[in-house]
């Protein structure tokens, strides 16, 4: 249908857009490992002072901490009731269901500024701004539209006809969940789960708004310091969110490879 | 079986839908003063110089980034649709990993890159094409491009998945009746593809009026957004009532848009209908 050349130009753009989409990724995680003072690429030798300064720093320690906890809330809330919400969606047949689901996923399309807003003015008249609990439940509420999304593609492969059958052989309701439902849709959970704490790990808006002094997060220092000055400091500790987000994207892919695998030997 | 949903519902109800009402409620409701005397504020605050403004440039850079996006995420998610095995991994790993990396530190990236003393600014005056730094930050362009990075795997996930649904025998027949490249591409696919351009520009609009981070760091004085003008009148002034107002019409906006979007499209795709 095509001569070679359009082939091959769009090949080159393409490349050309990828290493646009990289490059600024893979900077910043080269200048944090940066020997010199100041800011620069690329830099003239190589150390870990920057890294060692953060994770040397009580501040930061306590921000790290503050985003782990907030972020093992968030992601144990949404995955588990984001789960039973898409099992319902699966299993149940009703009118509007579409309208539904578009009303779930709300919190993701609302303005983020709004909802932290809207979180705070809450917050603040219960006396829970800096609350962990209540933050890492804010931040559920922003993952389970991911959480749901993914889950309701995930689930989709499950064969309702699994349950009619251990049913139908006497298994309770409870029962046939836990042993029929619940592995199978396990891997789909496993990778919403790292999503869903992936989303609280990197949320900034509701975090600066609800987080106060004690509960700071590391993107809220970040958006601190960021509005002094750009410093090296920050690439250590952007380079370190980086890892978090790489590594968490192969786990989820070996765990969708391992998934695709086991089908395959399952239908063959 | 329904039961199940419950728990989902009682969250977002109770730390989402609740939260939203009271601060439109409680905030319109504790204004000190009559009913005229809160119209005649809400009217002095909406075509205040400053708001008109803000909602100009809002729609301006929006408008922009969209259309940016959309040139550049076509050819891609164009690829991606043809492309097999290494290459088709390349593609989707560069696209997958700035998405779920966080805002603020793809933001970071860009200010770094931008700077006066930036790698970008390095290297225009090495090879001297400038000699003086040119002001790539702090300013509208700053915007767009910080911008037009976050949201350019949006368009290209949308784009992807309606243009995966296109019949590649369409395009064979349009060929083998003799159609050039070109001609099959404007009368064939483009067409079919329409479908996910519009979704895909309303997403990436939506999102865009909404944001904050990017141009409160990247941005310059003229380039005050209605998300940015919200948080001043909190941060800075303290003032309630205008942050709900203004708060108001962009959730009303927004919702309308995506009411649109809900028409158009199925919702699954948002994440790229994997």
């Amino acid at each position: 249908m095509m001569s070679r050349w359009p082939g091959l130009l769009l090949r080159l753009y393409v490349g050309v857009m990828c290493a646009w989409l990289v490059a600024p990724i893979v900077i910043v995680v080269i200048l944090a490992f940066s020997g010199d003072g100041y800011l620069r690429f690329p830099p003239t030798s190589l150390s870990l002072q920057w890294f060692a300064r953060v994770f040397g720093d009580v501040q930061w320690q306590r921000a790290l901490l503050s985003s782990l906890m907030i972020g093992a809330i968030a992601c144990v809330v949404s995955t588990t009731v984001g789960f039973f919400a898409a099992y319902a969606f699966l299993r149940c047949e009703f009118r509007g269901k579409k309208l539904l689901l578009s009303l779930m996923i709300m919190p993701v399309i609302v303005p983020s500024i709004i909802t932290a807003i809207a979180m705070y003015y809450l917050a603040s008249k219960l006396g829970l701004i800096g609350n962990f609990v209540w933050l890492g439940l804010c931040h559920a509420v922003i993952a389970m539209p991911i959480v749901l999304l993914i889950l309701l593609s995930a689930l989709h492969a499950v064969d309702p006809n699994l349950e009619r059958a251990a049913l139908g052989l006497g298994g309770s309701r409870t029962r046939v969940f836990c042993r029929i439902v619940l592995p199978i849709a396990m891997p789909g959970v496993m990778s919403a789960a790292l999503f869903a704490f992936l989303a609280s790990f990197d949320e900034l808006l509701i975090s600066l708004f609800l987080a106060g002094v004690r509960a700071q997060t590391l993107p809220v220092r970040i958006w601190n310091s960021l509005n002094l000055q750009v410093e090296p400091t920050i690439a250590a500790v952007s380079a370190f969110l980086i890892a978090v987000t790489t590594l968490i994207l192969s786990a989820e892919a070996i765990l969708r490879q391992r998934q695709t695998q086991r089908r395959r030997q399952t239908a063959g | 079986m329904l039961l199940l949903m419950l728990p989902a519902w009682a969250m977002l109800i109770g730390l989402f839908l609740i939260p939203l009402a009271l601060f439109f409620i409680r905030t319109f409701a504790e204004f000190d003063g009559t009913t005229a005397e809160f119209l005649q504020q809400a009217y002095d605050l909406l075509f205040s110089q400053a708001y008109l403004t803000a909602l100009a440039t809002t729609n301006w850079i929006s408008l922009i980034v969209t259309a940016t996006v959309l040139l550049i995420g076509y050819p891609i998610a164009y690829f991606l649709t043809t492309a097999t095995g290494f290459s088709s991994r390349i593609v989707v790993l560069s696209i997958v990993l700035p998405y779920f990396t966080s805002i603020i530190v793809r933001t970071f990236s860009w200010m770094v890159l931008l700077g006066e003393h930036g790698l970008v600014n390095d290297i225009l005056i090495a090879i001297g094409v400038i000699h003086a730094p040119l002001a790539l930050m702090y300013n509208r362009l700053g915007v767009l491009i910080g911008m037009s990075y976050v949201l350019l795997p949006y368009m290209v996930l949308t784009l992807y998945a309606a243009m995966r649904a296109i019949d590649p025998s369409l395009l064979r027949a349009a060929s083998s009746l003799g159609a050039s490249g070109l001609y099959t591409f404007r009368r064939v696919y483009f067409p079919l593809s329409l479908h996910g351009v519009l979704s895909g520009a309303l997403i990436v609009y939506i999102l865009s009026i909404g944001f904050f981070i990017t141009p409160a760091l990247m941005g310059g004085q003229h380039d005050i957004m209605i998300a940015m003008l919200i948080d001043r009148a909190l941060e800075v002034a303290v003032d309630w009532p205008s942050a709900a107002l203004m708060s108001l019409t962009l959730l009303v906006v927004t919702l309308a848009l995506y009411a649109l979007y809900y028409r158009l499209t199925d919702i699954r795709r948002l994440i790229g209908a994997r």
